[in-house]
């Protein structure tokens, strides 16, 4: 099943800021939610967020309960070199999702 | 709490649509206008943009369901359709349509599951499973920028009469008919919120409230429980309808599967 949705340019100027949109398919089931019989409906969330860029990490993020369904999550970079972005989300019950993108810099 | 307060609001705007002395007026072509235009520019923003619109998540798993065989015929949908590019194009913006041997409209997702039946020999998938909300993401996906043309089968018009009659009938313990609200007060707010001329343009379609992809008829199942009357089951005769007349009120305007909804 799809999970991800990268959108990185695929070329950039050296030196251009440039803007990396992530989407992630996941139910950010909150932990505070019960059933119709009173039982809560245990947390089921993506915890932690990383990119890295040629293998060094430039964004980190903490998720939490509070952080709808699918996070979109998006930011700015430098484009110094060609290569390759690696995304890696990890969450409960032993989530774990990779994707990456690769840049043209010139 | 949150469907407390809606329902006190509407309780008022009840009130104001009886005590005022309006009948039904059906909304004018050139004032017709998609949820889109009602939407903030943010929410706007998430569903212009594909690699943001969590809609494309599920029209992704539609695409992986469309290639992948199952059931006792051991097919997949793309062994007699190919490629949905062309094969589905357009389709998703004539439904429902007339099924000559049940003798009555289906809908998208009922014409994915007779499929299903008939020709895959599967089991059915239920209405708002993920697989099922997949698929039909996937193939009125194929329908993006088509303009709706439901209504071109003459077989269509007793149900299409029976929808409209549901459509203007007043129901529920508010007494409200949909054209109540979405003929007449189009141009209002209920709670906060826009009133919008209720053109199905974009199911399946992601609403940020459900967290997830819904089809229409979840969409009208709320509403119906909104005025407090009894909610059609998914794949009544009525729902499929009702939503064959709002497809033809729509008439032309552009498909915009997979819209997002706050």
């Amino acid at each position: 099943m799809a999970s991800a949705l990268i959108n990185v340019p695929n070329k950039a100027r050296r030196g251009e800021i440039i803007e990396i949109k992530t989407l992630m398919s996941h139910i950010m089931e909150t932990g505070y939610r019960h059933t119709a019989t009173g039982e809560v409906v245990p947390r089921d969330i993506i915890t932690s967020f990383v990119c890295r860029y040629n293998g060094v990490e430039i964004f980190r993020a903490d998720l939490f309960p509070a952080i709808a369904a699918n996070p979109f999550i998006t930011f700015f970079t430098v484009a110094t070199e060609s290569g390759k972005f690696d995304f890696e989300w990890t969450g409960d019950k032993g989530f774990t999702e990779t994707a990456s993108a690769s840049i043209l810099v010139e | 709490m949150r469907s407390t307060r809606t329902i006190a609001v509407a309780v008022l705007i009840a009130a104001e649509i009886a005590a005022s002395p309006l009948s039904a007026t059906e909304i004018l072509q050139a004032q017709r206008r998609s949820g889109y235009s009602f939407m903030a520019p943010d929410t706007q923003a998430i569903q212009n943009d594909d690699t943001a619109n969590p809609g494309m998540l599920s029209v992704l798993d539609g695409e992986v369901l469309w290639k992948s065989k199952t059931g006792a015929a051991g097919k997949a949908c793309a062994d007699c359709h190919d490629d949905a590019r062309t094969s589905m194009k357009g389709v998703a913006a004539r439904y429902p349509a007339f099924d000559k041997a049940l003798g009555r409209p289906v809908n998208l997702e009922q014409r994915i599951n007779l499929c299903r039946v008939q020709n895959q020999q599967a089991t059915p998938l239920a209405y708002e499973s993920r697989d099922l909300l997949a698929l039909t993401a996937f193939v009125a996906q194929q329908s993006h920028n088509a303009a709706i043309s439901t209504d071109v089968d003459p077989q269509l018009e007793p149900f299409l009469a029976r929808g409209r009659d549901l459509f203007m009938q007043r129901q529920g313990q508010l007494n409200l008919g949909c054209t109540n609200c979405h003929d007449d007060s189009w141009d209002k707010r209920l709670a906060g919120s826009a009133i919008t001329q209720g053109h199905p343009t974009g199911y399946p379609l992601y609403r940020l409230e459900w967290q997830s992809l819904g089809s229409l008829q979840r969409r009208l199942r709320s509403c119906i429980s909104g005025v407090r009357a009894q909610a059609y089951d998914y794949g009544a005769p009525e729902l499929v309808e009702l939503e064959l007349y709002l497809m033809s009120r729509a008439r032309g305007m552009p498909m915009e599967t997979p819209a997002v909804r706050p």
